[in-house]
């Protein structure tokens, strides 16, 4: 039962999720925090946090990490299999049909449609971020990183790999 | 055997050098796919990514796929994915299991805390991306409408969010295409 729930939580993320492996971030958190009460919102924005400061896709690595966590290596198989699989498998089994239409108004109404959605998804992740942070570590702590992290990233372009070592250091010696 | 070794190498590489999830480690796949390998010419790199595009789910992961499977059938599509994908993985697993076997220790408590905050500002990035791409197709008023709208099913009516998604796409196939969509589109921008 497991192994058929997680195959639900990845591949109804990523048959819906137009817009690359960021768009699916808040699907698959809807599934694995809301739905399943895999993760707690607190254990899923270190997973993501932590996936953010390694390379690859990101997709893949929240499937491999939360399938693997859920049900072990079968779960691990199972949930990036459910993420890459089923649209891999339409594009190339599709794919002189899918080349006829790929610049058909309908398909680039349709991913230009989903992006508000997405847009409201991503919003409502980013403030239950600032909501556990400012349980855990109050308003000042959470508005002093928040607001460096935004001007690092932001403003001077530093690559995020540094901002989120950075925030690693402050928090082993200061929180 | 040497194209599934190409292969391998290719893909290991583009997993273990993009950062940024994988619309931003696109370029990479160009530089290996069509520069270094020529697997591909360009036109057919930028068809096969607007192809990818027209479907849901992580674009790099189509991409890797596809290529392996057109340079050298199911084998290479197989090898292709995992390199790209397994190496990440693992180290992240690693990685969390070191951090949650410490978990009880002050500093480690510490580090969990305060990147919430640092993800928090990544994901309001991602959330201003998305916000400025609806506007720039939708324009500024209809973009507000969608979001409040969006906001609204999710948050009172507490709909799933799939079903809301299923429902946009299936209103952007019924649409009737307009012969001059893009003087249409104009009209509304301004």
């Amino acid at each position: 039962m497991i192994y058929w729930h997680i195959f639900l939580a990845f591949l109804i993320p990523n048959m819906v999720g137009y817009g690359g492996g960021p768009a699916i971030i808040p699907l698959v958190e809807n599934e694995v925090v809301k739905n399943y009460g895999w993760l707690t919102h607190q254990e899923f924005s270190e997973m993501l946090a932590f996936a953010n400061t390694l390379p690859g896709p990101i997709a893949t690595k929240m499937a491999g990490y939360i399938g693997y966590e859920m049900g072990g290596l079968p779960g691990l198989i199972i949930a990036l299999f459910a993420t890459v699989a089923p649209t891999l498998i339409i594009m190339i089994v599709l794919l002189s049909w899918l080349m006829k239409y790929k610049d058909s108004p309908k398909v680039i109404r349709m991913s230009n449609y989903v992006r508000p959605i997405v847009a409201v998804l991503l919003g409502l992740l980013a403030y239950n971020f600032f909501f556990d942070s400012f349980m855990l570590i109050g308003s000042t702590q959470t508005l002093l990183i928040a607001a460096i992290s935004l001007l690092l990233l932001e403003k001077w372009k530093v690559h995020p790999v540094y901002v989120i070592s950075g925030a690693i250091v402050y928090g082993a010696l200061f929180l | 055997m040497k194209i599934y070794v190409d292969l391998f190498l290719a893909f290991f590489r583009t997993g273990l050098l993009g950062y940024g999830g994988g619309p931003s480690s696109i370029p990479l796949y160009y530089k290996e796919v069509v520069e270094r390998y020529r697997w591909m010419t360009a036109d057919e790199f930028s068809d096969s990514l607007a192809l990818g595009n027209a479907l849901p789910g992580p674009i790099s992961t189509k991409m890797a796929g596809y290529i392996g499977y057109r340079v050298a059938g199911i084998t290479g599509c197989l090898i292709a994915l995992l390199a790209n994908v397994i190496p990440t993985v693992v180290l992240l697993i690693l990685f969390l299991t070191v951090l949650n076997k410490y978990k009880d220790l002050p500093w480690v408590q510490g580090i969990a805390k305060a990147v919430i905050p640092v993800v928090g500002v990544m994901m309001g990035q991602l959330t201003w991306d998305f916000i400025k791409k609806s506007q720039g197709y939708f324009g500024w008023l209809m973009t507000i409408v969608l979001v409040i709208f969006c906001l609204i099913i999710l948050e009172v009516f507490h709909i799933h969010p799939a079903l809301l998604i299923a429902g946009f796409l299936l209103a952007a196939v019924l649409k009737k295409d307009k012969p001059k969509e893009d003087d249409a589109k104009k009209v509304n921008n301004l």
